[in-house]
């Protein structure tokens, strides 16, 4: 099985503090995995390694056929300026930076894309809205249709449904099927277990290491999930220069 | 009579020309810079970045007088290193930006007066505080037309990048290294702006051509583009009604250029269409859906 991320010891932490400890494992290309786990369990910082925004302490992340910058990413808040004069559609366009570049054209094939992006997301209408009008489901859909763009076979959503409706959310689900469907691989950080449970089949758990890493049902067992909310949180300011063994 | 008062000042003196020349150079350039800083919350980045030019241009003066070239080099010097400085460090440590531009800048000006207390000369610093637009030489002007191309052609080519980092800094860094870069070398523009400008309207003055009129166009325009064209059509009313104004009154060039920007800027406030105040008092009945 061709595998699309392998993570091999990986250590990753702010200050040599770890935020997730020795977390080894292989994401199969395709995969539709969800990653779960308390507040404060690593979860985040997983995806910023992945992305490379954070470099590992400690072990390797490798990534198959995609470079940390072609992966297509939704951070937890995006730092986006929502007072900045730009337009639903000139934002979702954006997805095309890394594909036309400083200069490239944006013609009538790309226009298409955009609109069609725009029209998968159910924000057809909305084109030459300002961005800083729109709600907060609005604005989860531009920038899902803004993932869409960006067309990557990678893409990591962190916590993409958190503070948006039953809608908003079922329709994003419809999309991630599509992306599984299409083979990419996703990974999205969620807290409800039920859409967990229902949409993705496989799972991993985490608790600043990895708890469990299997199909959804047996990773989001009782035991585990005990496991799990025994984590401790703070990190120890005394702590001692880790010495276990890869 | 509209002849004596608009056209013939500049018809019948040639450093009216040079001077309405040098003030279209300068706010052809610094209109879109100015319209960046603004909408990146930058604006008092400008007024540090002149601050910080100063000790630049005072040392090139110190050395060879009177240069244009000397005093051109040492203001980007010192200016560029500043900007650099800050920005690395900006990204590097837990340090904002403004904080790391007010350690920087207040550092050069303070190694500045130290250099120039050196010498223990009384030296003319006028000029380099208030220019001197009505004695535009040719270099000069050939410089601001140099730097407003230079300006105009940057600002082409990292046009989408800019505007990501503006609008979306976090998803740029996740699609491309260029982030910084960027960044770094729009803050040299913002300084090679402000060299160009310190000729004309001195150190402290130059930020007003670079911040005024993008200011003020924020309240006609809805769209980057747009915006920065009305900013650069504003910098060049202020230039003409500023240069007029001194002309008949007897005033001080480079401030009354300002002011007339200045006077500008309150306009807009008061009827821009977009969050102008007049439109805020009343505007109108609500509509329909």
């Amino acid at each position: 099985m061709t595998f699309a991320l392998r993570f091999s010891d990986l250590t990753l932490g702010y200050e040599r503090h770890p935020a997730i400890h020795h977390l080894t494992g292989e994401v199969p290309a395709g995969d539709l995995l969800a990653v779960c786990g308390p507040n404060g369990a690593g979860k985040s910082t997983l995806l910023k390694g992945i992305v490379g925004i954070l470099s590992p302490l400690d072990g390797t992340i490798e990534r198959v056929g995609v470079g940390p910058r072609e992966i297509a990413y939704l951070p937890q808040a995006a730092d986006i300026d929502r007072s900045f004069p730009v337009t639903v559609y000139e934002l979702v366009s954006t997805g095309l930076l890394r594909e036309a570049g400083l200069f490239g054209r944006i013609g009538r094939g790309e226009r298409t894309r955009i609109e069609d992006a725009i029209a998968a997301v159910g924000l057809t209408g909305f084109e030459g809205r300002s961005i800083g009008t729109l709600s907060g489901g609005q604005m989860q859909r531009m920038l899902f249709a803004r993932l869409l763009l960006q067309d990557s076979p990678v893409i990591l959503l962190d916590e993409p449904f958190t503070a948006i409706d039953d809608k908003t959310t079922s329709d994003l689900l419809g999309l991630i099927g599509r992306w599984h469907s299409e083979k990419r691989t996703v990974i999205a950080v969620l807290h409800d277990f039920e859409v967990v449970r229902k949409h993705f089949p496989r799972t991993l758990l985490l608790a600043r290491e990895k708890v469990a890493w299997d199909a959804t049902q047996n990773a989001l067992n009782g035991e585990n999930l005990l496991k799990a909310r025994r984590m401790v949180e703070a990190f120890d300011t005394a702590a001692h220069a880790c010495e276990r063994a890869a | 009579m509209l002849y004596d008062v608009f056209i013939s000042p500049f018809a019948e003196f040639e450093f009216m020309r040079r001077a309405l020349i040098g003030s279209f150079a300068l706010t052809i350039g610094a209109a879109p810079i100015g319209v960046f800083l603004m909408l990146r919350r930058m604006s008092l980045v400008g007024d540090a970045m002149a601050h910080a030019i100063l000790p630049g241009a005072a040392v090139g003066y110190l050395i060879s007088g009177l240069s244009l070239a000397a005093m051109t080099a040492g203001g980007l010097v010192a200016g560029c290193l500043v900007a650099i400085l800050a920005g690395v460090v900006t990204r590097n440590t837990l340090l904002r930006e403004d904080a790391s531009l007010a350690s920087f800048y207040i550092i050069s000006l303070a190694a500045g007066v130290t250099l120039v207390s050196l010498r223990g000369s009384n030296i003319d610093l006028l000029h380099v505080l208030f220019g001197s637009v009505l004695a535009l030489d040719d270099d000069t002007l050939l410089l601001l037309a140099w730097i407003a191309t230079i300006t105009l052609l940057v600002l082409a080519v990292m046009f989408r990048p800019l505007l990501l980092e503006c609008v979306d800094p976090g998803f740029l860094r996740s699609v491309s290294r260029g982030g910084t870069v960027t960044h770094l070398v729009f803050l040299c523009l913002v300084v090679v702006n402000l060299v160009g400008g310190f000729h004309a309207m001195g150190t402290l003055l130059a930020v007003g051509m670079l911040m005024l009129p993008a200011i003020a166009a924020r309240f006609w325009c809805a769209g980057v583009g747009p915006m920065i064209a009305a900013a650069a059509f504003i910098g060049a009313l202020a230039s003409i009604s500023g240069l007029l104004v001194s002309y008949h009154a007897g005033l001080a060039t480079g401030p009354t250029i300002i002011l007339s920007a200045g006077v500008l800027y309150i306009f807009s406030l008061l009827v821009g269409p977009h969050g102008g105040l007049v439109r805020q008092w009343a505007p109108g009945r609500h509509l329909e859906a």
